[in-house]
């Protein structure tokens, strides 16, 4: 039976993978790809089907849990935002030597424009790189339909297989047509083939050369997708568009057919060379429209020769960056919308800022007024809500540059004669990547202070659980932080001078100290109690 | 027919609620929708915007292209002339007048004479109607139903059978005080 539901192309996704018979999905948040484990854990299906669905610590540590769960037979999806495929990086490569045996899907959503990232990075060129089958979704429908399509396709390949979304697509509703049943949870013998499993260099290669020889065969696949159009324009201009992801949508939007141009849908890579060839013979110049790096035109251009007029974002037609839309699309394709109306004079932006109450303030305010006195003072901050530190009114980090930076940024710069070395810390990132460069700064001594700003939750991203919460003391008492330098303190006004006598004395020591504010996320709080009350009216 | 409508706003202040009622009314009429969100960043007290797209055709790009909505429903004044350059001539503004001050520099006069000079806006006190009625929490349903004569794609009877379902998991207190919200913006929305 099938049922017309809203969803989210994140949620669309997680629909189709829970319809695929799904064992688990492992993943750490990250804004455009949260909802996605979100509608999992929410789902009566992950309860009855025993599925597992709680975050991982960081991306890599999902990455090699999903590789475990497919090793014994079923089937695992992996969820990141883009820039977690940075931290996946060496699992997922080395994963399509392995190979996998249950299907293992790997879904990274992109964030052109850098709605909330720190750059705006392709995942498409990482699918490239392990050489596996990348799919790329325009629509929710798609986006369901294609979550089921990936794990067949990895089960039958013996590959992980990539899937790629956009903040557009991710965060954007609409209806969904959906199989409604109870999907069964699907199991395979486990592997047992260490030839495989054991990267060896003699292993390895032979591994190497395998999936090297199948890429003529995975373009061939690319083409034969069912999500792969061709639609040949009957008023023909003479003009080709290759589209993929949301910008297909645009060029649809801009009914470029009607308009006189031949179209090609592109969905699934590596890039079927031999229908671009076909297509490009056809056409008389063509028009690349992809959201993100111009990964597709790169290789649209390696096909079809210098001279063939092709137009995208290296050449101008398209922005060299930032999110598509059916505006700039339009544009490339020699139509105009126009505004009416212009933005008022006067208008101001309003930026995001850290909520009233929020025991980041508190520390922010602590560490400026020590830190008056020590004009020398660096801080090295990391990713999180407490990033908004940087802004007016505080205007108290230095730096912000990847998950756990803070910590190793520091050490290095201590290392360097820096003094005082400050790094600043949110509670989830320094399980998510900060633990291991404690442990470097212990093992050399390093003269850095470290702020841990426990708010017992992954605010950012939406108040999830966060992998280290009541173990704090714990981690960094056993990475050999000296006992006297782990001190908690509770980040509200009124102790204001406790704080800044301890961030002061702790600054005069001369090695690795570490101070954990801890106080809940308002947001968190107060959704808690709302939970509570309603669990309490309802009787629960 | 199509009704493209961008609603705006300052993070918390309840847009994506307005946007799943007329959601699950569209659903409902066979209509179909696309409703690009705003998550992330933005939430924390800062501009938020949701394109929502309404046809009985198919509809393409989550995104409104430029000049083309009907309707900007926002509930911050200010934050409703944020998104003027997608309005098409004689789209409509319908929005709350009441700022939401949480920066320095706050054009408070500028707004307000601006809203005033446009022909087709339609200004509302939603924080005064939502105090005065006691419904401090139904501010936004309360801006809904004073923008339900202008959607013509929906009408408020559909509406208000999507305040029922999308509030019902909350209990029938909450349901009942939504759909006083609704009739009370709706008296607002005809008086203009
Ligand atoms: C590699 C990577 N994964 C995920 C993210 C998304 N992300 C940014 S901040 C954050 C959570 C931060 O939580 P925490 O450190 O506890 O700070 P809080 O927001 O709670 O203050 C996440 C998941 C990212 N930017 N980079
Ligand atoms: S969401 Fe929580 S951690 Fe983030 S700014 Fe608000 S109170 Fe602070």
């Amino acid at each position: 039976m099938t049922r017309i539901r809203l969803l989210l192309g994140d949620e669309a996704i997680a629909e189709g993978a829970l319809q695929a018979g799904i064992k688990g999905v492992y993943a750490y948040p990250g804004t455009p790809s949260t909802e996605i484990t979100e509608y999992i854990q929410h789902s009566p299906v992950s309860r009855e089907n025993g599925i597992h669905c709680s975050w991982s610590s960081n991306e890599k540590t999902a990455m090699e849990s999903a590789l475990g769960m497919s090793y014994s037979g079923c089937r695992s999806m992996v969820c990141m935002k883009h820039v977690g495929m940075n931290v996946a990086a060496d699992a997922f490569v080395n994963s399509a030597m392995t190979g996998v045996n249950g299907g293992l899907v790997v879904v990274a959503a992109d964030d052109p424009s850098m709605h909330s990232s720190q750059n705006e990075q392709d995942s498409r060129f990482y699918g490239k790189f392990a050489m596996v089958p990348v799919l790329e979704p325009s629509t929710q429908q798609e986006a369901y339909e294609m979550a089921g399509y990936a794990f067949e396709l990895s089960e039958r390949e013996k590959l992980p297989v990539l899937l790629r979304l956009t903040t557009r697509l991710a965060h954007s509703r609409a209806a969904v047509s959906i199989t409604d049943g109870k999907p069964e949870i699907r199991k395979r013998p486990v592997a047992d083939d260490p030839k495989s499993w054991v990267l060896l260099p003699a292993n390895a290669r032979r591994r190497n050369d395998d999936l090297t020889a199948r890429q003529p065969y995975l373009e061939r696949l690319s083409g034969d997708s069912p999500f792969f159009r061709t639609v040949m324009s009957g008023n023909g201009n003479g003009k080709g568009i290759i589209a993929c992801g949301t910008g297909y949508n645009y060029v649809m939007e801009n009914r470029a057919v009607q308009s006189g141009f031949h179209l090609m849908k592109i969905s699934q890579y590596p890039v079927p060379s031999e229908k671009i060839s076909d297509f490009s013979g056809q056409c008389s110049e063509i028009l690349v429209v992809e959201d993100g790096q111009p990964f597709l035109e790169e290789q649209v251009r390696g096909i079809v020769g210098r001279g063939y007029p092709l137009k995208g974002r290296l050449s101008g037609d398209l922005p060299r960056t930032g999110e598509l839309n059916p505006d700039n699309v339009a544009a490339a394709m020699g139509l105009k919308n126009a505004r009416v109306f212009d933005i008022p004079e006067g208008i101001v932006p309003r930026p995001p800022a850290l909520c009233e109450g929020c025991g980041h303030r508190d520390v922010y305010i602590a560490l400026n007024k020590v830190l008056a006195d020590y004009p020398e003072a660096k801080v090295f901050a990391d990713i999180g809500c407490y990033t908004l530190g940087a802004l007016p009114p505080f205007c108290a980090i230095d730096s912000c540059v990847d998950m756990g930076a803070s910590i190793t940024m520091a050490k290095g710069a201590a290392d360097a004669g820096l003094c005082p070395a400050v790094a600043v810390i949110g509670d989830s990132t320094f399980t998510h990547s900060g633990m291991t460069g404690l442990l470097d700064a212990v093992n050399d001594g390093s003269n850095i202070t470290v702020i841990i700003s426990d708010n017992l939750t992954t605010a950012m991203t939406g108040g999830q659980d966060s992998a280290g919460t009541d173990k704090f003391e714990a981690i960094c008492v056993a990475l050999g932080v000296g006992r006297d330098h782990v001190c908690v303190v509770v980040p509200v006004p009124k102790n204001m001078d406790e704080i800044t006598e301890v961030i002061r004395e702790e600054l005069g020591y001369d090695g690795v100290s570490v101070i954990i504010p801890r106080r809940e996320c308002m947001q968190t709080l107060a959704r808690k109690r709302r939970i509570a009350r309603k669990n309490q009216e309802e009787g629960k | 027919m199509k009704k493209d409508i961008i609603l705006s706003g300052v993070g918390g202040q309840g847009i994506l609620s307005i946007a799943t009622i007329i959601g699950d009314a569209a659903v409902r009429a066979g209509l179909n929708l696309k409703q690009a969100e705003v998550h992330g960043m933005s939430q924390r007290g800062g501009e938020v915007e949701s394109g929502l797209r309404l046809s009985d055709t198919e509809i393409f790009s989550d995104l409104v292209p430029l000049g083309t909505a009907d309707i900007i429903l926002s509930m911050e004044p200010m934050e409703a002339l944020r998104y003027l350059p997608y309005l098409h001539e004689g789209g409509y503004v319908i929005t709350s007048s009441s700022p939401f001050r949480n920066i320095g520099n706050y054009p408070e006069e500028r707004v307000m004479s601006v809203l005033s000079s446009m022909d087709n806006a339609v200004t509302i006190d939603i924080e005064e109607i939502a105090g005065k009625n006691a419904m401090p929490k139904s501010a936004n349903v309360i801006l809904l139903g004073a923008a339900a004569g202008y959607l013509g794609i929906l009408s408020p009877e559909q509406l208000a059978e999507s305040i029922r379902n999308v509030f019902a998991p909350k209990g029938e207190r909450i349901v009942e005080m939504n759909l006083r919200a609704f009739e009370t913006g709706r008296e607002y929305g005809r008086r203009q």
